[in-house]
C-alpha cells in the first residue's frame, strides 16, 4: 500500500474526508453565525441549539409522521427558521442596541431552556435516524471507500454555502444585507423595512444551522446536547475567519475541518486542541481574524 | 397619495418639537413650516440642533415630543421607513456611502418611494464622474464623489422633499459650485429642500428663507429679500 509521510494513503484520505465533512458543517454553522452577527450585531449562542433542533425535528417528524429525509431537508429548516423569527420578534428585538453581553446571555439562556426541555423529553442517550436507502453503499475508489451519503453532505453543504455567498454578494437583497450591516439606521431612513429584514435574517441564519442539523442526523448521534459540543468549535472557527465575513466563514470552516482531520492522522492527541491553537495564533497576529476588517 | 398642486401647499410643519438623546435634551420646541418647492436653510452654530432637527424629522433620534406633519399627515408615530415613503429623501452629514457596495449598488439601493424620480441616465448626466466610477467600491471615492453619490442616491427615489445635512462640508470650491448648480436645477424641478448649512455664502443665493437655530430653538426667520437688512442680526447669531 502506498504511504505518504509514513502514513498509509487510505488512512490519510479517510481522515481528510472526515475533515472535509466536519469542515462542511463548520462552514454552514459559522456562515449562519456570521450573517446574524453582521446585521444584528449579536453573538448567537442559541446557534448550537438550532442545529440540534434541525436534527431532532428530522428524527421526530420521521418517527411520528413518517416524514422522509427529502421533505425534512426543507421542512426542518423552515420550522426552525420560523421559530427563530419568533425568538427575534419577541425577545431579541427588546434588547436591540444594548451591549453585546445582553444578547449573548439571552441567546445562551434560550439555548439552555431548549436543551433542558428536550433532554427531559428525549433523554441524553441519543436517537437513531436510519440512513435513507438510496444513500446506502458508496464509491469504491482506488485509495479509499467514499460512502454516498458523505459525498452528498460535502456537495450539498458547499452548494448551499456558495448559494448564500452569491445571494449576499451579488444580488439586490444581498446589497440590503451588506448595507444594513454597515448602517441599518440609514437604510431604514431610505424606506427599507429594516425590522423585517432583521427578523428574516435571524430566521435564515438559524435555518442554515437547522439545515446542517438535518444533514447530520443520519451520521451523528442525535442528542439534545449535540449542538452545545459543536458550538464551541464553531465559535473558534468564526473568530479565526473574522466576525461578520461571509466568504471568510465558509473558507475557514472547511480549512479548519481539514486541519483537524490532518492532525488526527499525524498527531491524534492534538486533534481536539488544534483549532483552538490556530485561534490563539491568529488572534496574536490578526486580532480581527483572517478575513475580518481591522477596526 | 393625494397632493395638491398649488405653490403654497404646506409640505412640512414642525411644531413644538423636543428631542432627547438619552438624558440630554437637544431640541427645545422647534417650530417651522416649509412649503412645496421652497428651499429653506437651517443656519446656526455647531451644536445648535440643526442636524438633530433633520434626524428628528426622520425619527432617527431617541425620544421626541411635539408634532411633525408631512403633507398634512402626523408622523410622530411613524417608523423611519414609513417617513421615507412619504417622499422624504435624507442625506446625512457623514454622507452614509456604504463602503462594501460599489457606486451603482449604492445608487440603486434606496427603493423608489414615488414616481417621477430621475432615471440612472439622467443622474449620470448630472454627475458624469459617478458614471466613470460606477463599478468602484464606495470606500474608494473622494469626498466630493461621495457627496455627489449621496445626493444622486436620493434623487433616483422620487423623493420630493430633500433633507440635506452639511453637503458642502470639507469639499473643494469647484465641487461646492457644482453642488450649487445641482440645487438650482432641483429647485427648478419643484423639489422642496431643507438645507443645513455652515457655508452661508453658498446658501444665501439659493435659499428662499432662512431659519436661525440656537440652543435647540428657532430664534429668527429671515426671508431672502430681508437678508441685507438683517445681516447684522444674522452675523450676531452666527458669530462671524
Amino acid at each position: 500500500m502506498s504511504m505518504i509521510f509514513g502514513v498509509p494513503l487510505a488512512v490519510l484520505s479517510g481522515q481528510l474526508l472526515i475533515g472535509f465533512i466536519n469542515g462542511a458543517f463548520y462552514a454552514l454553522l459559522s456562515l449562519g453565525l456570521a450573517i446574524i452577527f453582521g446585521l444584528l450585531k449579536i453573538i448567537n449562542f442559541a446557534h448550537g441549539a438550532m442545529y440540534m433542533l434541525g436534527a431532532l425535528v428530522t428524527v421526530v417528524l420521521f418517527n411520528t409522521l413518517g416524514v422522509n429525509y427529502w421533505v425534512a431537508l426543507f421542512l426542518a429548516p423552515l420550522l426552525v427558521g420560523a421559530f427563530g423569527v419568533l425568538i427575534e420578534y419577541f425577545l431579541l428585538r427588546r434588547i436591540a442596541g444594548q451591549d453585546h453581553i445582553y444578547s449573548l446571555l439571552l441567546t445562551f439562556g434560550v439555548a439552555l431552556i431548549i436543551q433542558g426541555v428536550l433532554t427531559n423529553i428525549y433523554g441524553v442517550s441519543g436517537l437513531r435516524y436510519a440512513m435513507p436507502d438510496m444513500f446506502k453503499g458508496g464509491f469504491k475508489l482506488d485509495f479509499m471507500f467514499l460512502p454516498y451519503y458523505r459525498a452528498w453532505v460535502i456537495v450539498v453543504a458547499l452548494l448551499v454555502c456558495f448559494g448564500t455567498w452569491f445571494v449576499i454578494e451579488k444580488t439586490k437583497l444581498g446589497a440590503y444585507l451588506r448595507a444594513g450591516t454597515e448602517d441599518s439606521q440609514l437604510m431604514q431612513g431610505f424606506g427599507i423595512n429594516v425590522p423585517l429584514l432583521v427578523s428574516l435574517t435571524y430566521g435564515f441564519g438559524v435555518a442554515l444551522a437547522a439545515f446542517a442539523g438535518v444533514l447530520a442526523a443520519p451520521i451523528y448521534s442525535v442528542t439534545p446536547g449535540m449542538g452545545a459540543n459543536t458550538l464551541i468549535v464553531v465559535f473558534a472557527v468564526v473568530v479565526i475567519g473574522g466576525m461578520g465575513s461571509i466568504g471568510g466563514a465558509i473558507i475557514t470552516g472547511i480549512l479548519m475541518g481539514v486541519i483537524e482531520g490532518l492532525t488526527k492522522t499525524f498527531y491524534p492527541p492534538a486533534s481536539s486542541a488544534v483549532i483552538f491553537l490556530v485561534m490563539v495564533v491568529v488572534l496574536m497576529f490578526r486580532p480581527a481574524g483572517l478575513f475580518g476588517k481591522e477596526a | 397619495m393625494s397632493q395638491s398642486p398649488q405653490k403654497d401647499y404646506e409640505q412640512l410643519r414642525v411644531s413644538g418639537l423636543h428631542a432627547f438623546y438619552g438624558e440630554s435634551h437637544i431640541l427645545h420646541g422647534i417650530d417651522l413650516v416649509v412649503k412645496r418647492g421652497e428651499l429653506v436653510t437651517l443656519l446656526g452654530r455647531n451644536g445648535a440642533g440643526r442636524s438633530t432637527t433633520l434626524k428628528a424629522i426622520m425619527n432617527m433620534v431617541g425620544r421626541r415630543t411635539g408634532s411633525i406633519m408631512i403633507n398634512g399627515e402626523e408622523t410622530m408615530s411613524c417608523a423611519p421607513h414609513h417617513i421615507a415613503r412619504l417622499g422624504v429623501g435624507y442625506c446625512p452629514e457623514h454622507r452614509g456611502i456604504f463602503s462594501s457596495l460599489n457606486v451603482q449598488e449604492n445608487l440603486t439601493l434606496p427603493p423608489v418611494v414615488r414616481s417621477g424620480g430621475m432615471g440612472l441616465e439622467e443622474i449620470y448626466g448630472m454627475f458624469p464622474n459617478l458614471y466613470e466610477r460606477r463599478f468602484s467600491q464606495g470606500s474608494k471615492l473622494s469626498g466630493g464623489e461621495q457627496q455627489m453619490l449621496a445626493m444622486a442616491r436620493i434623487l433616483r427615489t422620487g423623493a420630493n422633499m430633500l433633507l440635506l445635512d452639511e453637503i458642502t462640508e470639507g469639499l473643494a470650491p469647484v465641487i461646492v459650485e457644482k453642488l450649487g448648480e445641482v440645487l438650482m436645477a432641483l429647485k427648478k424641478k419643484g423639489l422642496t429642500i431643507i438645507l443645513v448649512e455652515q457655508n452661508f455664502h453658498f446658501a444665501a443665493p439659493l435659499a428662499d428663507r432662512h431659519y436661525v437655530v440656537e440652543h435647540g430653538q428657532i430664534v429668527e426667520e429671515i426671508h431672502a429679500d430681508e437678508l441685507s437688512a438683517k445681516q447684522s442680526v444674522l452675523d450676531g447669531y452666527l458669530g462671524v
